[in-house]
């Protein structure tokens, strides 16, 4: 396939993607919230209410969109798309298989945070284009708590580039081919604090893509929708797809970087295309699997203190992944034939 | 104990009232006596016997802190104050650590006179103290007391929205359950709606 | 000119309104907030969005009329008010209460103030932003719910208390009913415990923060869980008994430290010590009539006022009623807990962060129809 159409098909994918992830994830949120709570969920749209996320989609596409008095017009039209936009930039270079990946970058995990960081950016102009207190207090709380937390998971990742000597996604996954054991989770004799990193990293990623316990941003019984608060129909639709692709981008670099990515648990693949599926399947297995308990974790606990949040970036992540940082260094230059 | 402490304390403020101290005294010993008995019949006997001697008592100047029937009342002490004697009474109860249960009002219409009613009790041992006092119907005015207990503030805020009596020296005395703007007092007797 | 221009410049506190609508506040409770930055330099609360001015209804309404609204103030412990005014009537017109209908009367509120706290304990979470225990929560609720529907009639707004007796009699499926009920919330009270109580960040959350002394207590009038959970041993049913009371063994659960946690702590315990009397009281059932043998039909209490104070769930609602020897009120006086309890609010969040002082809001287990009454 030439390059150009491939790069088109993969960009429609990945919004595809993006939008029906977020949908789905909502319904997967909104059933899991109801066995979490003894209830059912949705169940009226559609069989098990399937089709829920299409009416909430259909409802928001159809609401009316005004601006609140006083808000800043572009800014606040702008500031959605300055959360999609890096989510869906970011989907091109994720390998959902060996060869399923829209662009295989050398420096893929450097693109990522880089967009990354605009995602706050969009949250912050958003909270102050809708000229709302509760938003503005949201969007100074989100910008602290992600500069706070992207220094320990920068650091993190630095560990395990260090591990892997790249920043190309796919050459990461590569590294960890074989048996589940040979995932960088399990890669005790790389560093003794492999599964430390893991949780480092998915905590990090938990307060970066602001869910629960860590949801400053929203904080729905402090400051109304936090953030949201003014954002009508699908001003706020597109926010939530950018949120939710985030968390399936911060999951998903979390299975990258310790779960094995598309590797499969067992050293088998199937050959061509048969191979990519596999791939695949592993690979959203594993990255759904992280999100379930994304999902559990928000359904189960209260919500932190602003200042605890940040204590515990600062205090705890901050020192331990930078002794985590000091003893891989150690253990590779002392163990260099590993 | 409490009680005798609190009534003897308060007494001090009738000092310069000496000429009706007797006869309520005298009708206090029977009440007392009676809540001794603590037959239910006596009580209400004495609970009437109290109302008689209140009727009495109301055009001429308060007398001293009367010790009432519990069981029938529901309050040990009662005392009727000027109002500018309540400050003062009421620093005498915060003294004594008691705690402030509500302040509310009361339209005598027909005497063209407001009554406030202050409720104290205590957290260690059960003594309801209740305060009274009245002040003229066209012009009331009472001076607060939200600087000894703050609990007060919100008190007398809603006893001016429902009665109109002025705290004198309150901070804020602001409509709190009416809207911001209501220049009606709901609770007279001649409030038409 | 100049100097006024400075001072706009230097101003850095700004004004959040939090409310009418809002979701912490729990209906339409306003709190004008002084902030600076995120600390709360001042806070007003402004009351009075549901205000139905229950207090000229009294004067309006004949004493038997006026019972439907009690249930209409506290909807979640309805039953106390309707207790509360009831008692208080019965004491001003010297009207006897049958035994059986007092232990009725003390089974009921009680069941209806383990239902209350368990609708506490789940909003509470729910402001703190844990979602799930207010489902469990009302899971729970839900059986008491239904056992007070199937003797009252009613499942918010109870009017069950009449002067001189209750309603209705209860039957052997209440009581089998109430008593699978308390096993059921013996096996849960430990769940809430494991799943929400030891939460680290519950206790991070309410440990230490809006602590209200002994004296804020006092000054303020707190009363129920908020004064118990600062140290006072103060319960309306122990210190000023009233009803049966006095025949039941229960203890009266103090906390010391006055902080949101141990207002929380006051409460589950409360709801342990709930089931105790309602367990004693179902044990003394005593048989007989559940109200006066002659229907009681024109009240018409002496000329005074009287004072009637019970527990309710949130602490100790006062009614004074003053009468005219007629068959309405003169002068009816409803004492509620909360609004005691909310006025400290002011003084006890100075300096504290919102979502702190929404913590401490929540502890203080607003219920705004019964503030505004």
């Amino acid at each position: 396939m030439p390059e150009p159409f491939r790069v088109i098909l993969f960009v429609i994918f990945a919004m595809a993607f993006a939008g029906l992830n977020a949908a789905y994830l909502v319904w997967c949120e909104r059933k899991g919230a109801a066995h979490v709570q003894r209830r059912i969920g949705p169940k009226e749209v559609g069989p098990y209410g399937l089709l829920q996320p299409i009416a909430d989609g259909i409802k928001l596409m159809t609401k009316q969109l005004f601006l609140p008095k006083g808000a800043d017009p572009i800014l606040f039209m702008v500031a959605p798309l300055m959360v999609m936009v890096p989510a869906i930039m970011s989907f091109c270079v994720i390998p959902f298989s060996e060869t399923f990946v829209a662009a295989e970058i050398n420096l893929g995990l450097l693109m990522i945070f880089a967009f990354a960081s605009v995602n706050v950016l969009g949250l912050l102009l958003g909270a102050w284009g809708s000229a709302n207190k509760y938003a503005v207090i949201a969007a100074a709380r989100t910008v602290s708590q992600n500069v706070a937390y992207e220094i320990p998971m920068l650091i993190t990742v630095i560990t395990m580039v260090m591990v892997t000597n790249t920043m190309n996604l796919n050459e990461i996954v590569r590294s960890q081919a074989g048996w589940f054991f040979h995932w960088h989770i399990f890669r005790l004799d790389i560093s003794l604090l492999m599964p430390v990193s893991f949780l480092i990293f998915f905590v990090c990623s938990l307060a970066e893509t602001n869910r629960a316990p860590f949801d400053m941003a929203e904080a729905e019984s402090e400051l109304i929708a936090g953030v949201y608060t003014e954002y009508p129909g699908m001003g706020f639709g597109v926010f939530f797809m950018g949120e939710y692709a985030n968390i399936v981008i911060g999951a998903a670099l979390a299975v990258i970087l310790f779960l094995g990515g598309w590797q499969s648990p067992i050293p088998f693949s199937p050959e061509g295309f048969l191979g990519v599926f596999w791939g695949l399947f592993w690979f959203l297995i594993k990255l759904y699997a992280l999100i379930f308990i994304v999902i559990w974790i928000r359904w189960t606990y209260p919500r932190t203190q602003f200042y605890q949040l940040l204590n515990l970036s600062w205090k705890v992540l901050i020192p331990i992944s930078l002794f985590n940082l000091i003893l891989t260094a150690l253990q590779i230059k002392i163990f260099p034939w590993l | 104990m409490l009680l005798a402490r609190i009534k003897e304390a308060l007494d001090s403020l009738y000092d310069d009232i000496q000429e009706t101290q007797e006869a309520p005294e005298a009708a206090e010993i029977e009440t007392v006596a009676a809540e001794a008995a603590v037959e239910e019949p006596a009580a209400a006997a004495a609970e009437q016997e109290e109302s008689k001697p209140e009727e009495a008592e109301e055009p001429a100047t308060p007398p001293g802190p009367k010790e009432t029937d519990y069981q029938a009342k529901g309050y040990h002490l009662d005392v009727e104050l000027d109002p500018d004697k309540v400050v003062t009474a009421v620093e005498i109860l915060n003294r004594e650590n008691f705690f402030i249960e509500s302040i509310t009002g009361v339209d005598w219409i027909d005497d063209q006179q407001l009554e406030a009613v202050y409720d104290f009790n205590h957290f260690d041992e059960l003594c309801r103290v209740v305060i009274r006092t009245r002040t003229d119907r066209n012009n009331p005015a009472i001076p607060t007391i939200s600087h000894i207990y703050q609990g007060a503030n919100w008190h007398e805020r809603e006893t001016h929205d429902f009665f109109g009596i002025k705290f004198t020296g309150h901070p804020n005395l602001e409509p709190l359950l009416l809207p911001e703007d209501a220049d009606f007092h709901p609770l007279l007797k001649d409030f038409k709606a | 000119m100049n100097g006024l221009l400075q001072q706009d410049l230097n101003q850095e506190t700004f004004i959040l309104n939090l409310g009418p609508q809002h979701p912490a506040t729990h209906g339409v409770l306003r709190v004008k907030l002084e902030m600076d930055g995120e600390y709360i330099v001042k806070a007003e609360p402004v009351l009075g969005y549901i205000h139905r001015m229950h207090e000229k209804m009294g004067e309006n309404r004949t004493w038997v009329k006026f019972l439907p609204n009690c249930g209409r103030m506290d909807y979640l412990s309805a039953l106390s008010y309707n207790h509360g005014y009831v008692a208080a009537v019965e004491r001003a017109a010297g009207i006897e209460v049958p035994e059986r209908a007092e232990y009725l009367r003390v089974i009921t509120v009680e069941l209806n103030r383990i239902s209350s706290h368990l609708l506490w304990f789940g909003a509470f979470v729910l402001d703190l932003g844990g979602f799930t225990p207010l489902l469990y929560a009302f899971d729970d609720r839900e059986q008491i719910l239904d056992l007070l529907e199937s003797v009252t009639g009613s499942r918010l707004t109870y009017c069950y208390f009449r002067f001189g007796g209750v309603y209705n009699d209860i039957d052997d499926s209440f009581i089998t009913g109430t008593r699978e009920l308390i096993k059921r919330l013996r096996k849960r009270m430990p769940m809430y415990d494991a799943l929400v109580t030891k939460n680290i960040i519950l206790i991070k959350r309410l440990k230490d923060i809006g602590p209200i002394s002994k004296d804020m207590a006092r000054r303020y009038g707190a009363t129920g869980p908020v004064a118990r959970g600062s140290g006072i041993n103060f319960d309306v049913r122990k210190d000023e008994p009233y009803s049966v009371y006095p025949e039941f063994d229960f203890d009266v659960p103090v906390y010391e430290e006055g902080d949101s946690m141990a207002r929380y702590m006051v409460r589950m315990d409360e709801i342990e010590q709930s089931m105790r009397i309602i367990e004693q009281a179902l044990d003394k059932l005593p048989e007989g009539e559940i109200k006066p043998k002659k229907a009681v039909k024109l009240v018409k209490p002496e000329k005074g006022d009287y004072y009637y104070a019970v527990e309710a769930a949130r602490g100790s609602f006062g009614v004074r009623l003053v009468s005219d020897g007629t068959n309405t009120a003169y002068r009816l006086k409803l004492r509620s807990p909360t609004y005691s309890n909310l006025s400290l609010f002011d003084e006890a969040s100075r300096g504290m962060l919102l979502p702190d002082a929404l913590a401490l809001m929540g502890s203080l287990d607003l219920v705004i129809p019964e503030i505004d009454r």
